[in-house]
């Protein structure tokens, strides 16, 4: 055939390059709506469920146990069961429906039922009902600091930027475990350095991330995966009631936690039971509402190339996000891992959470340059920052973000570095240079930095966890050198495991460590002028971008 | 790593001092066959555990070669085995190949065929064209070496996995083979990945036992 250029240049597009694949529903790679979904139903016998989703309680898996026994509202499922899911989609996007009255409604539909319900929904309906069922009333966001070389130094100083620039939580990873303790000291400094009462934590395996926790080198938690098959748990070693008992340990401690789930994690593993990606998911969040668990990561996360192959898969993971809210649930909504080639689509992706507001738009914007991302990369990076501040100023969006300036980010950058050099110094560890500090403080990522002595390092974090070092230490060490105000904000950070204000669902704190929740800050969207709203103060930063010209000084 | 490169040694030297030539036979000779054409697989019984030090198993997973032809990047699955046998040829060694029905993991395929090669080195292989090397001694999560981005392994690395598997084998210590990092795969290969996978999984018959194969080129 003789080739249309039209086509050889389609051909050269990024998009291109990207995975599409058509419905294969018996492995279950089909997005929502899925043929073997099950029919919802629900049966009470003596005040238990006999019956759910088509199942008799002899045949249930442990999901439908647990989900039966431990979240749904015996009281009014029978009731809202009854009633035609079209009614109840129309009352989720109503205005004049309150949040509470939807609440209510999400404990009493089964998991098959809120998937038929929010399979009436087109994606501007749902954006109107994240926009009124997310859990608190002010929007937010969270960033990934990680760097390719582990750099303590770097990522102190890119959690100082990161906090300035507005990300109330920072997550950072390991490319290497054994560093682990390191990265997340540093970012808990660097965080605290760049704007006091941001959150901070470290996803590294179980045990480790619950230890570090328990130590004070972390604030919260949220990489507790659970998953919508018997057979996906089992191979990872686990089950509802070991989840649970994992996020009690973190109760117990006064440490903020949530679950983290997602639509394709069943169908990548193999075993999706053929069912649809959102149908196992809305297992997982009834799953995670029923171990009490405040919050969820959801949006498909680090399988998003599989619903994102699909289609409807990007409408699916925005019902994903709306399905964590009706049940009040803390909802980190994804937004976080590269998905596709093209610019045009995970912008479009990313709006349908941008636009409504959700509890953390991102979980896990890259606060560093996507190379240095050892979360694989997100859909956005430093490098975006400007057209992310411009979308929220073209269109009046409080998307978690302001603008900064230049020099403010220099010097807060640098002094990261220094104060982290001070615990570094304290605690035993490996000598941060000055030059380290000079390299960090410029530095567009890790590239620009010298490397570390990666044996030297594990030797000193090894002796510094063998001293039973804890928060407290770097508290003292903070103080020593002269950095009271830094020292202070990460003392009121351990302190706040005792009050437990921020156990609260969807809680951040303020740079005065006022906790922001779903209690205190509760979503009270009602249509026009209620709700969250841009007060004037933001808007006044949020005009004010880098690339904006001042008109008087055009021409002049 | 220091622990599995003396695990390796030990064996090793276990093995050096109690040689045999008893028990399951090798398909090839030191030399590196001649194979051309596409491969035809046949089972043979199950496979037995090999007694001489002197080869590396390949595990494949259920689908792989027959129910399944191509990994995700479409390279033939005949060019991969060829080229993993060879390298293993070429370090002097044998290969034998054997499927695995009960799982089609790629790390408990591999800690399977490890468990099976009288060096107690053995490569893991999936239909999606996932590879490792496994040791037998090590917990089955664990490995020598993972090669998880399978679109980014063209024929010359998988024939230096081989190559590499044979030195384990020989109680040396290579340097692992060098591999790409792409963080664009998970958009162009995640969800092929997905389906390739499923494709294998439906081919899973647990009560089966490890079958050896005969490879044959035509």
């Amino acid at each position: 055939m003789k080739r249309s250029k039209r086509f050889e240049e389609l051909e050269k597009r990024p998009i291109s390059q990207d995975a599409f694949i058509k419905e294969w529903p018996e492995a279950g790679l089909i997005a929502m709506e899925g043929p073997e979904d099950p029919k919802p139903s629900v049966k009470i016998e003596n005040e238990k469920i006999v019956e759910l989703d088509g199942k008799k309680r002899a045949d249930f898996d442990m999901l439908d146990s647990f989900i039966a026994d431990h979240t749904l509202d015996i009281n009014t499922v029978e009731k809202v069961m009854a009633m035609d899911s079209k009614e109840l989609a129309k009352k989720i996007v109503d205005i004049n429906v309150s949040r509470d009255e939807v609440r209510e409604l999400g404990l009493g539909m089964t998991p098959a039922k809120v998937v038929e319900v929010v399979g009436h929904m087109n994606v501007v309906e749902m954006m109107m009902a994240v926009q009124k069922m997310r859990a608190r009333k002010t929007p937010s966001n969270q960033c990934h600091i990680t760097n390719l070389k582990e750099h303590p130094a770097l990522i102190a100083a890119d959690a100082a930027e990161a906090a300035m620039r507005g990300f109330d939580e920072l997550e950072t990873t390991v490319g290497m475990v054994r560093y682990a303790p390191s990265n997340a000291i540093s970012l808990m400094v660097g965080a605290q350095t760049g704007r006091r009462g941001a959150l901070t934590q470290c996803a590294v395996e179980e045990a480790m991330e619950l230890e570090m926790g328990m130590r004070g080198f972390t604030a919260y938690a949220e990489t507790v995966s659970v998953y919508g098959t018997e057979q996906v748990f089992v191979d990872g070693d686990d089950t509802p009631w070991s989840k649970s008992f994992l996020a009690s340990a973190y109760a117990s401690r006064g440490l903020k936690m949530r679950y983290t789930s997602g639509t394709g994690s069943e169908a990548e593993m193999g075993f999706a039971d053929g069912k649809s990606m959102l149908y196992l998911e809305a297992r997982c969040l009834y799953m995670t509402k029923g171990a009490g668990v405040q919050g969820i990561q959801n949006g498909s996360i680090s399988c998003i190339g599989i619903p994102g192959a699909v289609p409807s898969g990007i409408r699916a993971i925005l019902a994903e996000n709306l399905i964590a809210m009706m049940l009040d649930l803390e909802c980190a909504s994804g937004n976080d891992q590269t998905f596709t080639h093209s610019r045009t689509r995970r912008t479009a992706r990313m709006l349908m959470q941008f636009l409504p507001g959700t509890d953390f738009i991102f979980s896990g914007y890259s606060g560093v340059p996507n190379y240095d991302n050892m979360f694989a990369g997100s859909t956005h990076d430093v490098d975006d920052y400007d057209d992310y501040l411009t979308l929220q100023r073209d269109l009046k969006v409080n998307g978690g973000l302001v603008p900064v300036e230049e020099e403010e980010v220099i010097k807060i950058r640098n002094k990261a570095a220094r104060a982290l050099q001070a615990v570094f110094k304290e605690l035993g560890m490996p000598e941060i240079t000055d030059e380290e500090i000079e390299a960090v403080t410029y530095a567009h990522g890790s590239k620009d930095v010298p490397d570390r002595d990666v044996r030297e390092d594990f030797r000193g974090i090894e002796e510094m966890l063998n001293k039973g070092t804890t928060g407290v230490e770097i508290v003292k060490a903070l103080a020593k050198h002269g950095f009271e105000d830094v020292a202070d904000s990460v003392f009121n950070l351990l302190k706040q495991r005792i009050a437990g204000d921020y156990l609260h669902t969807s809680a951040i704190f303020d740079d005065k460590f006022h906790c922001i929740s779903a209690v205190n800050d509760k979503n009270d969207y009602a249509g026009p002028g209620t709700g969250y709203r841009v007060s004037d103060e933001l808007w006044a930063k949020l005009k004010d971008t880098r690339l904006a010209r001042d008109p008087e000084e055009i021409g002049e | 790593m220091q622990l599995n490169e003396d695990a390796i040694r030990k064996i090793v030297v276990d093995v050096l001092s109690g040689m045999s030539e008893e028990g399951e036979n090798s398909s090839s000779n030191t030399a590196v066959a001649e194979r051309k054409g596409d491969m035809i697989l046949k089972e043979v019984g199950p496979a037995k555990e090999g007694r001489s030090n002197d080869e590396v198993v390949i595990g494949v997973a259920p689908a792989f070669g027959d129910k399944l032809t191509k990994t995700m990047i479409d390279e033939k699955h005949s060019n991969i085995l060829r080229e993993i046998m060879a390298g293993i040829e070429e370090e002097g060694l044998k290969a034998r190949v054997v499927k695995n029905y009960s799982t089609a993991d790629v790390g408990f395929v591999g800690h399977q065929a490890a468990q099976l090669s009288g060096s107690g080195i053995g490569i893991g292989l999936q239909s999606k064209g996932t590879v490792l090397i496994h040791q037998k001694d090590l917990n089955p999560l664990a490995n020598l070496e993972l090669f998880p981005q399978a679109p980014l392994l063209d024929l010359k690395t998988y024939r230096q996995i081989g190559k590499n598997a044979a030195r384990y084998a020989k109680g040396e210590n290579p340097d692992p083979v060098p591999t790409r990092n792409d963080q664009m795969a998970r958009p162009k290969y995640q969800a092929i990945a997905a389906v390739l996978y499923n494709k294998e999984v439906k081919y899973l018959d647990p009560q089966k036992k490890v079958v050896k194969l005969e490879v044959k080129f035509e």
